[in-house]
């Protein structure tokens, strides 16, 4: 199963770690080295993802790269890790921007350097955690284990209400993952009842036809636990507070990756696993999707923090996420997926953009600046075309996945799409009024003179950032080739089983590389 | 009915080595105190710690071994064993945890580890006992050692309050448990535990149905007291805010542990098919102990106050595995228990070597910027608040994890639904250490204990750390172990 001969997704996941047990034993007084390593370290995990690309077979739509190993055999829970096209370029974003991360947190962190490159690496260890776990208790376990390093970001390197934040975050998200540890077990108890096997293999599990009843009540604690981390309307309300207390780099992992483990989570779990429901709370979440896209552009255009702002932008990008996913067309499911990684690569340049500006300024207000462009060309430069991208211009990223998504939603319900698309004018309304009143303009404020441009680490932090705005948004074939099965394959089985307890309307046609594996298994009827 | 006599044989004593070395132990500590000089009294916690470590031997050649002593009134059993390993390991992990705390108190008196002794001594009887005379006695012998440990430090009002009232709610407590036995033996005719149960298996016993179902709920009184559930609970803050600290801890976890062995085996292997009628009792007790225990535990600002409220929230997670009362519930107690008591003592020995003279420093306020001044043992706490937030990869998560799924697979999901809402809650406690210990700047005048840390205890908070990593990330070994240590009840 796997190419590579060696366990190339357990090293991606531990190296992090690993990286951050080693920085345990650097003195603390060694702050330059501690950065150094730190960044070592994310490079060198960067480099070693970058093989996951390479050789991932876009020919087969199943797992690669699996390895499985019984970690509780008593329980029936494996160490069980795999990645496909859904989850390959999530991967990939989350070492991409842990470098960008600690990049940019060269100067804006002053104190306990090494506790935050630390918590920094095992956090990412976490996050790669949650996307490539294929046992339930396993994600689970990554899913909580990403809380903690979070909180300590936030708590010990935040802002002036870093405490409330902190806890906010860490209740909201617990409060919503505790319920789905009910649903996992109460499935894992169904699964096993039915068939005598009992584990928690998600590819096995998700071969269980559950009655419709016992599937709604089972989506709903799934569901609130990913629409809480997404975050949906009206689950959002810890997002701002969260987003504008963390340091730069929090924010930047925050919004670029934690957000996608809730979308991910609706990907990968909720919907595969209890598909009928899924299909039946398509008007609940688009509805509560659309919510999310034009309440949070309104809100972000009302914003006096440049902070706050992208944070509300984050919420209606993730709207759009989810509309696209639930429309559950190939447009609509590829979009979604490629807007994940828009979001990560352009917010996660916003944040960073907002943290350099903050750096020099010390204030996040709007209405103390006006006029950068004139003493801070590079900055603008770069500040323009992150903008445009979150926008959704031709020719960056976020228009590729934006157009799907509203083709997608349009091909499902037209309705969608009208409310969606006007998501996109607004986004353009409040971004770009944003960057007129920062950027343009004489220059009012007399600190803003003496502003100094980036610096050459700041714009070796920007740069990737700008060619991956650019990469994806002329030449997307490359990165939805590695996708097109996986999205495929997901669509057909998720119908498939839908249609087994929901007479069909029409015939699916079967997409190639389906039968590689798995799915050959009836699916396992559970009577009421 | 045949008169009681006891049979004695000298390979009974085998049955029971572990118990004898401890007393034996203890004796001996009795006596060298008496002669030592008071400023040389190192010594005595030296020797209950060999005494500790002397327990194990027997223990060791005890695994797996299934035999019973005196007529069958004690038992070695994989659930005995697996109960006085968890016991000597308590009593290690508090001897290493008081050979400074005692000094600096001023209660470095024989007597204190001779208790202590004592106490592991009834705590190992209520988990070997298989008559219900027998675990009385060992609830007797552990009590009374705790009563007087909890108020050892004698000029200390907190510490004489804390041992009275226990003593006095305990003595209630006790007499309810030997009017449950006595209306138990009324009922049956018998106080063996193999014996009520075959009585009831024979359905003989309908006409004594009351009497036997008042005796069950005067037992679960009895029981419910000892391991801090709501309603029996209102002792439990003040007398571990009172006691040394050192005690709490041993009393957050070794008095739960021995009083949940004598539960389940009184409850799962006499009482089976009464089933039916403590299930409904237990459901209401579990889920009120879990929710009054943190909800209360939210508002303490006193450290070793909000340990005791979570100590009860804990046993109501426990006896949620008890209504469940599967197999996978019984065992899941087990492992729970061995969980918690690396985790709990862990916390307590981490505020032992924060304390100053005269209890000082056991506000949570008190710890403002501890992860700045001594970042390892603010994390080694900070390991022992996740892992009893129950998150993982700690062992409080899987102990939970190992609970609620008992309570999913016997269809209560009601009260798994409760008992996980309740982590979120006591999620908010445990994380509000935290904040003070990393989130908040120390207080200038305010100055933490940070001269010389005591090794052994620093000791103890290392085996404390090992076993909650251990078994949050594999937990196999001991998961099969605590499924074993169940099969006699099958």
């Amino acid at each position: 199963m796997n190419p590579v001969g060696f366990p190339i997704v357990t090293v991606i996941a531990f190296f992090p770690l690993a990286g951050a047990i080693l920085l345990l034993f650097v003195p603390r007084a060694k702050e330059e080295f501690l950065k150094r390593m730190a960044l070592v370290i994310s490079l060198v995990e960067f480099i070693i993802s970058l093989p996951l690309f390479i050789w991932f077979d876009e020919g087969a739509a199943g797992m690669q790269f699996v390895e499985r190993i019984p970690w509780i055999p008593e329980w029936g829970v494996h160490y069980f890790v795999g990645i496909d096209g859904i989850s390959l370029l999530l991967v990939l974003l989350t070492t991409f921007l842990t470098v960008l991360c600690i990049l940019s947190s060269w100067r804006s962190v002053e104190r306990m350097v090494k506790e935050y490159m630390i918590v920094f690496l095992i956090l990412e260890t976490g996050m790669i955690g949650v996307l490539v776990s294929l046992d339930l208790i396993l994600f689970y376990v990554f899913w909580e284990v990403t809380l903690i390093p979070m909180y300590l970001l936030i708590g010990v390197w935040g802002g002036p209400r870093r405490i409330y934040a902190a806890i906010k975050f860490f209740l909201y998200t617990m409060a919503g993952s505790v319920l789905m540890l009910v649903a996992i077990l109460a499935l894992y108890f169904l699964h096993g009842k039915a068939t005598g096997e009992y584990t928690f293999d998600l590819l096995k599990l998700y071969q269980t036809v559950l009655p419709i009843n016992t599937q709604y009540l089972m989506f709903a604690a799934f569901a609130l636990a990913f629409a809480i981390k997404v975050p949906m309307f009206p689950f959002h309300t810890w997002l701002p507070d969260a987003h504008v207390e963390a340091p730069t780099a929090g924010s930047v992992i925050l919004a670029g990756v934690l957000l996608k483990l809730g979308t991910y989570g609706f990907i990968r779990f909720a919907v595969p696993l209890f598909p009928v429901a899924a299909f039946k709370a398509i008007p609940i979440i688009s509805i509560l999707a659309l919510i999310g896209i034009i309440y949070g552009a309104l809100v972000s255009m009302m914003q006096a923090d440049l902070k706050k702002l992208v944070a509300f932008s984050s919420v209606s990008h993730l709207g759009f996420v989810m509309l696209g996913m639930f429309a559950f067309n190939v447009q609509g499911v590829q979009g979604s997926i490629y807007q994940m990684l828009n979001h990560g690569v352009s917010t996660g340049g916003l944040f960073l953009i907002v943290g350099m500006v903050y750096e020099r300024r010390h204030t996040r207000m709007i209405a103390d600046f006006g006029g950068l462009s004139r003493v801070m060309p590079v900055f603008a430069t770069f500040f323009m075309i992150v903008t445009l991208s979150s926008i959704a211009l031709p020719g960056t990223n976020g228009f590729v996945g934006e157009f799907l998504i509203l083709l997608g939603a349009f091909k499902a319900n037209p309705i969608y799409g009208i409310f969606g698309a006007t998501g996109v004018i607004l986004a353009a309304a409040y971004m770009l009024w944003m960057f007129q009143r920062v950027m343009f303009g004489a220059i009012t404020h007399k600190e803003n003179r003496a502003l100094k441009d980036l610096n050459l680490r700041e714009i070796v932090t920007l740069v990737p950032i700008i060619i991956m705005i650019i990469w994806m948004g002329v030449f997307p074939k490359f990165f939805f080739k590695k996708m097109d099965l996986s999205v495929q394959r997901f669509l057909y089985d998720i119908k498939a089983r839908y249609e087994a307890v929901v007479p069909p309307p029409a015939q699916q046609e079967k997409p190639a590389g389906m039968e590689e594996e798995g799915s050959h298994h009836a699916p396992v009827n559970i009577k009421e | 009915m045949e008169p009681f006599r006891v049979q004695f044989a000298t390979a009974d004593l085998l049955v029971i080595a572990p118990e004898l070395v401890l007393t034996g132990f203890a004796l001996l500590i009795l006596l060298m105190s008496a002669f030592a000089r008071s400023e040389r009294k190192d010594f005595l916690g030296y020797t209950a710690l060999v005494g500790a470590i002397g327990a194990l031997v027997p223990l060791y050649g005890g695994a797996g071994v299934e035999a019973s002593a005196f007529s069958g009134m004690v038992t070695l059993d994989p659930f005995s064993f697996f109960f006085k390993v968890m016991i000597v390991i308590i009593t290690l992990l508090t001897v290493l945890a008081s050979l400074a705390y005692t000094k600096r108190e001023g209660i470095a008196f024989g007597e204190y580890y001779v208790l202590v002794l004592f106490a592991a001594v009834g705590m190992m009887l209520m988990a070997s006992g298989v008559n219900l005379l027998i675990i009385f006695l060992g609830l007797e012998v552990m009590s009374i050692s705790i009563y007087v440990l909890a108020g050892i430090m004698r000029d200390d009002a907190r510490s004489v309050e804390a041992a009275f009232k226990y003593f006095l709610l305990g003595a209630f407590a006790s007499a309810f448990l030997l009017y449950g036995i006595a209306l138990t033996y009324a009922s049956t005719g018998t106080l063996d535990l193999g014996g009520i149960r075959g009585v009831l298996a024979e359905q003989a016993w309908i006409t004594g149905l009351p009497i036997l179902i008042t005796g069950l709920a005067l037992l679960i009184v009895g029981f419910g007291f000892k391991i801090a559930l709501v309603p029996f609970h209102m002792w439990t803050p003040d007398v571990y805010e009172g006691a040394p600290t050192s005690i709490t801890a041993f009393m957050a976890t070794g008095v739960k542990a021995a009083g949940f062995a004598a539960f389940v085996r009184v409850f799962f292997y006499a009482l089976p098919a009464l089933q039916p009628y403590w299930t409904e009792i237990m459901w209401v007790l579990a889920a009120a102990t879990m929710t009054v225990g943190n909800i209360i535990a939210l508002s303490q600002t006193n450290i070793k106050r909000m340990l005791a409220y979570s100590s009860i929230a804990h046993a109501g997670y426990i006896l949620v595995a008890f209504v469940a009362g599967n197999e996978l519930g019984q065992s899941s107690i087990l492992f729970y228990l061995l969980a918690y008591c690396f985790m709990n003592i862990g916390a307590f020995t981490v505020i032992i070597l924060l304390g100053k003279k005269g209890e000082e420093n056991i506000l949570i306020s008190d710890y403002a910027g501890l992860g700045f001044q001594r970042p390892l043992l603010a994390a080694a706490m900070a390991i022992f608040m996740f892992s009893l937030a129950g998150v993982p990869p700690m062992a409080g998560f899987m102990a939970k994890f190992y609970v609620f799924s008992a309570a999913v697979k016997a269809n209560y999901y009601w009260l798994a639904i409760i008992g996980v809402l309740n982590s979120v809650v006591a999620a908010y406690y445990y994380l509000r250490v935290l904040i003070y210990m990393y989130f908040r700047e120390p207080e200038p005048e305010k100055e933490l204990a940070l001269g010389h840390l005591s090794l052994a205890a620093v000791l103890a908070v290392i085996i404390s750390v090992w076993g909650v990593l251990h078994i949050g990330i594999l937990p196999s070994v001991f998961l099969s172990l605590a499924r074993r240590s169940i099969q006699f009840l099958l």
